[in-house]
């Protein structure tokens, strides 16, 4: 029998690095230097691969011939599950890493956690991804420093970005219902211990980086619940667009 | 663009026990993020367990011109060369 809750949350998860794998993906070509044109798409490559190693997971749970392909390409925007920080907008480079870190921050630990998961799958995967997610958080935590720490121009349009995106980063420490009943059975991590871990690196980060959260903070969520912001819906134009035209096109 | 992120030069130990080699350079501003770019430049398809730096401009090359003189005179020189030993089966990478 199909574990709703399990299915519910390996696509929530899947679907968080899917679009932020997308995202990153845009700067494919258009990087500011060509290293880290190569650095972001690496980093773009790692999140769709492990978005495709919680599909395929997704798929064997659900049966019924589904396929890893079926959840990025054939959902509409109300059924994606992913959190609204990985779905903003690139903006400038300051704006990307920003996003990126603060997502790094949750995505890290939850990793570590996740690879203790009692769902052997999950903890493989878990264990997988956490290499790849140290680097990414020292990736971005870097670049905080450096731009952040850096010149006026670069400090200015660093705290324009956190000023923009930290409103979204509460909601990734808010389980959903599916994962509030696999935490009693010791699958899905507990959200609470990760944000204490994440909010600490956020802190010690900034703090290197002479940025400051600002002060008014309006937490936003909805993402869990299928409630996007407007970009969603163009994410998912250019990213399902050859299955939209060309239904069950294979190549 | 040039006066903020000079140019480095990459090395990299492909395995344990051979010699870092010189993989070719990128920009960065500073060493730290010269090893971060070159992980993510030349290492993406496990070409290396190690990664060594060094600014381009730290480099003291030797003057093409002056090939007749560095390196002509060693052409009639064989008995330079240790031919005469024999190497044990178990050495490698000489």
């Amino acid at each position: 029998m199909v574990n709703k809750d399990l299915l519910n949350y390996t696509i929530q998860l899947a679907d968080d690095v899917m679009i932020l794998g997308h995202r990153v993906s845009e700067w494919t070509g258009h990087g500011p230097v060509l290293e880290q044109d190569i650095a972001l798409t690496n980093i773009s490559l790692d999140l769709i691969g492990k978005a495709r190693n919680l599909y395929q997971y997704a798929a064997k749970q659900e049966g019924n011939g589904k396929t890893e392909d079926d959840y990025p390409f054939k959902r509409d925007a109300r059924e994606w599950t992913n959190a609204l920080l990985v779905e903003q907008k690139n903006g400038d480079f300051a704006q990307t890493i920003v996003r990126q870190f603060l997502f790094d921050c949750y995505h890290f630990y939850h990793l570590k956690a996740l690879s203790k998961s009692t769902d052997e799958q999950m903890a493989y995967i878990g264990a997988k991804s956490v290499k790849e997610a140290k680097y990414h958080l020292q990736y971005s935590a870097e670049w905080m420093v450096r731009l952040g720490d850096g010149t006026e121009e670069s400090h200015s349009r660093m705290q324009q970005a956190l000023g923009d995106k930290i409103h979204y980063f509460e909601e990734l420490f808010i389980p959903t219902k599916s994962e509030s009943k696999l935490l009693k059975t010791g699958i899905a991590p507990d959200l609470s211990l990760i944000r204490e871990k994440a909010y600490a690196k956020l802190n010690a980060v900034l703090q290197e980086s002479t940025l400051s959260l600002p002060e008014d903070i309006f937490p936003q969520q909805g993402g869990r619940k299928g409630n996007h912001t407007e970009y969603l819906g163009f994410i998912l134009a250019e990213l399902q667009y050859m299955q939209k035209s060309y239904p069950n096109l294979t190549w | 663009m040039k006066k903020y992120l000079p140019l480095y030069e990459i090395f990299i130990r492909s395995k344990n026990g051979l010699h870092h080699k010189h993989v070719g350079s990128l920009h960065a501003s500073d060493p730290q993020m010269a090893i971060m770019n070159a992980r993510d430049v030349y290492t993406r398809r496990q070409e290396g367990i190690s990664i060594w730096v060094i600014e381009s401009k730290d480099i003291t090359a030797s003057n093409p011109t002056d090939s007749d003189a560095f390196y002509a005179p060693a052409e009639d020189k064989v008995y330079r060369h240790p031919t005469f030993y024999k190497l044990p089966d178990e050495v490698k990478y000489m």
